[in-house]
């Protein structure tokens, strides 16, 4: 199989758009998509510092990658879950990018370690707190990304949210009739509230197989091994059910998907709107200050109940 | 041909001649989920496979 654009081997084959790559052309297809994706969705331009959430997985640093290679000005954050090995081997992946790739463009890494601030990693926070572990997660994350882009003044905070991510989500969404999230589920979304940074997804355009070729061909070397806190869990039996009808009928992520994102630009100017309702039902946290609908959010209250079960 | 698997981690011996989607249809592998790699390249579905090759199936699925 030749590529399609100079007619070399082809690497990678694209049955979605009809095509295959050499490397250089798969590069510059990837670059396109992601240009495409910050100009079309207003995400951030070259003078505006950004704050990538990194995880060590193959999306966030291909996405680190990218931006830096496109000339964006880029730090990145990662948060350490405290999850055993899994934790230390992300962690390194995480550390060797930032120095040999990250740092030869004038690029940081903050790090936020979950074990300092709450006594205990992820898993037995979660535990000891009677919630589940991806829901721990998530909350944190978000808190810590948010705290940090905004009390660091980035002006925006990309994550490495992919088509699979977004497609996987909205399936979720649509078969539980979870309308209420459906209006954040676009690519950017403003910083609708004091205390609240602009979070985006430029490799929205780009699916989870295209993004770990990426990274594979630019050797960048990612954590392979699945969060053994994910086994089982919904993501991926949604993620599963796509990608067989994505091999049967290719392009049917984008067209779920972006159809979705088209449908709801037509129905209403999103950004305004989200913006009128957050500042209708957020206020500060009376404990941190970040936004939230309760009197204390939800971070400030895990923190709080976590200090009374881990002893210090 | 010695096939690394992930998830979990495992080798198993797989005889050529064979395309590459002809390899991931008999391992009963999704193509959109998986990337194959000989040696340090990657390769195409079209992509023939030959006894001595050394090959690596990844998984390119994570949790989101």
């Amino acid at each position: 199989m030749n590529c399609t654009k100079c007619k070399t081997k082809a690497v990678i084959d694209l049955p979605r758009h009809n095509a295959a790559f050499c490397k250089g052309c798969f590069n510059g297809f990837v670059h396109d998509q992601v240009a495409r994706a910050i100009k079309s969705e207003w995400m951030f331009g070259k003078d505006e510092r950004i704050l990538v959430a990194v995880s060590g997985g193959k999306d966030s640093l291909a996405l680190w990658n990218i931006l830096l290679t496109l000339g964006y000005r880029a730090d990145g954050l990662y948060v350490d879950l405290g999850i055993g090995a899994y934790s230390e081997q992300s962690h390194t992946k995480v550390t060797k990018f930032a120095e040999a790739v990250a740092a030869s463009h004038g690029a940081t890494l903050h790090l936020h370690t979950v074990e300092q601030e709450a006594g205990a990693g992820i898993k037995e926070l979660a535990q000891l707190i009677h919630r589940p572990t991806c829901s721990t997660c998530g909350t944190i994350k978000r808190y810590q990304f948010n705290r940090v882009a905004i009390e660091q003044q980035y002006d925006v905070m990309a994550t490495g949210h992919n088509l699979d991510d977004e497609a996987a989500r909205l399936l979720g969404n649509v078969l539980h009739w979870q309308e209420e999230y459906l209006d954040k589920q676009g690519p950017s979304l403003p910083a609708s509230v004091a205390g609240f940074a602009k979070k985006v997804k430029p490799l929205y355009r780009l699916s989870e197989r295209e993004l770990a070729a990426y990274a594979v061909l630019n050797r960048i070397d990612y954590i392979v091994e699945e969060c053994p806190m994910a086994k089982g869990s919904k993501m991926l039996q949604y993620k599963e059910v796509l990608n067989r009808l994505e091999t049967e009928s290719p392009g049917t992520k984008q067209t779920f998907y972006w159809g979705f994102l088209e449908k709801q630009k037509k129905k209403q100017p999103t950004a305004t709107t989200m913006t009128e309702k957050d500042r209708a039902v957020l206020h500060p946290c009376a404990s941190c200050s970040q936004p939230t609908t309760a009197e204390v959010c939800s971070y400030c209250k895990m923190m709080a109940r976590a200090k009374t079960v881990i002893p210090r | 041909m010695q096939v690394q698997l992930s998830h979990p981690a495992r080798t198993v011996e797989v005889k050529g001649p064979k395309k590459v989607k002809d390899l991931l249809r008999e391992l009963n592998l999704v193509v959109e989920a998986h990337l194959v790699i000989k040696g340090d390249d990657l390769v195409t579905e079209d992509e023939m496979l030959y006894d001595g090759d050394q090959i690596e199936i990844r998984p390119v699925i994570s949790g989101g």
